[in-house]
């Protein structure tokens, strides 16, 4: 469509308008009043106890998580795609089930099944923790990340198609060594970017956490619920440190995203 | 020797191998030739172990090998679309059986050398299939199927997604590589061309029937069924008789039980020379004669000619 020059820049004025206003400035904001009073004081708000506790316990529920998804979700893409079963159709739409289903409702029907008066309530009677612990949240994450990887291998499997394979059979690889050596290396890119959605989802994952959480500060308070926590306690430097941590860690994610993103296009 | 006895195969309501048997002589080049749909590349499959038959049995050298896994079969098997291992270098895709078989490292190096130079892709060992064109990634699927000593080749189509120059130096090229490597193949083809310059020995196939295995000549000269016929060559049929083409005999004067035609169109196509007639019933026939049979016959549209079939015994032997 070809766009004369007076109506062409009303439109991209009122695009970037929309994103600045929107995207743009309240994330400035945030990094404005992060460093506002320089980076000492940023450095400050992050060493504390309970930022230190928050970012580990972030980044252990990414590290349970990941290689968790990753093995369910390369399986799954690959029953879904090479098996001939029945109910695959069901199967296709329990994956996407977490896109449907808000986080909060997730955290809630954790607490139902595992809380104290839940069906699998016994195993906190039995002394093993989960709601209001990190397994709890280990599993909200899990819930609300697992799609991802399913649905970024899924695509590729389809594309490489099943011939590589039936020729490393035929040159003597048993399953094992056909999956290693040729499909895995096949999917890897978009196995990489089902990676770090993952990732990203389950560093910013807030609603479904902190149901589960017990939210004692140090101990099971992930970066989110830190960073909502502090600005309830009307701690704001607190919470916009917290904060810029965390789009650190997705900035991070971000530019993986696209760098894999254009190797499995290239590929 | 490679032997399929009674194998029936059928996918859901599709009926794709109908009771089919057929032995493979060691050492022999048989192309199993027939329209898609034929049940050609279903029955090379199951020879390679990829589809398992309903019933029947498949035998690799005096051993019944119907559920032994592709793996364990000492075969070789070239693909169509090449399934080349996008990930891997030429020298990589070649080794990869080797490799899986352990072999020592100086050795897989130096068959993976040995095997490019025979495909003629010396040279090209640290390349990735995307930098090869088809006619190469085709070559290398070859080493790699060579470089593990199978027992049986088996080629699927290897030429139908080339062009059709390539496609005819390839064969050449494939003809020349059995002569020199001797290992028993299976080719599946759809074109009769491909099949009688390149096999020692066809199988025609029509709806998941072997309808006849034998030299090219043989089915030439002496096909057993219409389908044959039909499928090794063009035919024309004159007063009911299915002949070649080139088996019918112009002349301006009757001879025998020639019939009378008028000429309704000469085609110069080189040195053959296709000469379409329309008969008194106002049937058409086609004939076929060659640059220097036409020039003296002096033939023109309107003319009118005798036209008869060749007896057998004036078929000039080869």
């Amino acid at each position: 469509m070809k766009v004369d020059r007076g109506p062409r820049i009303a439109l991209r004025t009122v695009a970037l308008v929309y994103l600045g206003l929107l995207l743009v400035l309240p994330v400035g904001l945030i990094l404005y009043r992060t460093f506002e009073d320089g980076i000492g004081a940023f450095w400050d708000q992050i060493s504390t106890p309970a930022s230190i506790s928050a970012i580990s316990l972030t980044l252990e529920i990414v590290a349970i998580v990941v290689p968790l998804n990753v093995v369910f979700g390369v399986f799954v893409a690959l029953a879904l795609v090479r098996g001939r079963f029945r109910g695959r159709g069901i199967v296709q739409a329990i994956v996407d089930l977490p896109f449907a289903v808000s986080p909060v409702i997730v955290g809630v029907s954790l607490i139902l099944l595992w809380g104290t008066d839940g069906w699998f309530g016994g195993v906190a009677d039995a002394g093993f923790q989960i709601i209001f612990s990190l397994p709890g949240m280990v599993l909200a994450t899990i819930f609300v990340t697992l799609p991802f990887v399913v649905r970024e291998v899924e695509p590729v499997l389809h594309e490489i198609g099943n011939e590589q394979e039936q020729a490393a059979s035929t040159l003597g690889a048993d399953r094992w060594q056909t999956f290693w050596r040729i499909t895995l290396p096949s999917i890897r890119w978009g196995l990489a970017y089902g990676i770090v959605l993952t990732i990203a989802r389950a560093l910013g994952e807030f609603g479904a956490v902190s149901v589960v959480s017990a939210g004692a500060s140090g101990e099971s308070e992930t970066l989110t619920l830190l960073v909502a926590n502090r600005f309830e306690d009307l701690n704001l430097p607190g919470s916009y440190a917290a904060a810029t941590v965390l789009m650190g860690f997705a900035l991070v994610a971000l530019i993986l995203m696209s760098l894999f993103e254009y190797r499995s296009k290239r590929a | 020797m490679i032997a399929a006895e009674n194998v029936e195969k059928h996918y859901g309501d599709f009926h794709a191998l109908r009771d089919v048997s057929i032995e493979i002589p060691d050492g022999s080049l048989t192309a199993l030739l027939g329209p898609s749909g034929s049940g050609k590349s279903t029955l090379l499959r199951v020879i390679a172990g990829l589809e398992v038959p309903d019933s029947g049995a498949v035998v690799i050298s005096g051993e019944d090998v119907t559920h032994t896994s592709p793996q364990k079969r000492g075969i070789g098997f070239v693909f169509q679309h090449y399934a080349a291992f996008k990930h891997m270098t030429v020298r990589d895709n070649v080794a990869f059986g080797l490799k899986i078989r352990k072999r020592g490292k100086d050795e897989i190096a130096r068959r993976v050398d040995e095997l490019l130079e025979i495909v003629g892709l010396a040279g090209y060992q640290t390349r990735y299939p995307s930098q090869l064109s088809g006619g190469q990634r085709q070559r290398m699927a070859l080493a790699r199927a060579l470089a593990v000593e199978p027992q049986v080749l088996l080629l699927d189509e290897p030429f139908g997604a080339l062009d059709a120059k390539v496609r005819e130096d390839l064969r050449t090229w494939l003809r020349r590589l059995h002569d020199d490597v001797h290992v028993t193949t299976v080719l599946v083809t759809h074109d009769q061309e491909e099949a009688m310059d390149v096999a020692d020995r066809i199988a025609v196939m029509s709806e998941g029937r072997i309808e006849q295995v034998g030299s090219p000549r043989e089915l030439y000269d002496t096909p057993q069924t219409e389908f044959v016929m039909s499928f090794l060559g063009p035919t024309a049929t004159l007063r009911g008789e299915v002949v070649r083409p080139h088996d019918l005999v112009l002349s301006h004067e009757k001879i025998d039980d020639g019939v009378a035609v008028i000429i309704e169109r000469v085609v110069h196509l080189g040195f053959e020379v296709r000469v379409e007639l329309l008969d008194e019933a106002g049937e058409r026939v086609t004939a076929q004669t060659t640059r220097g049979r036409a020039a003296e016959l002096g033939l023109y549209p309107g003319q009118a000619l005798f036209v008869r079939t060749a007896r057998p015994d004036q078929i000039p032997a080869l």
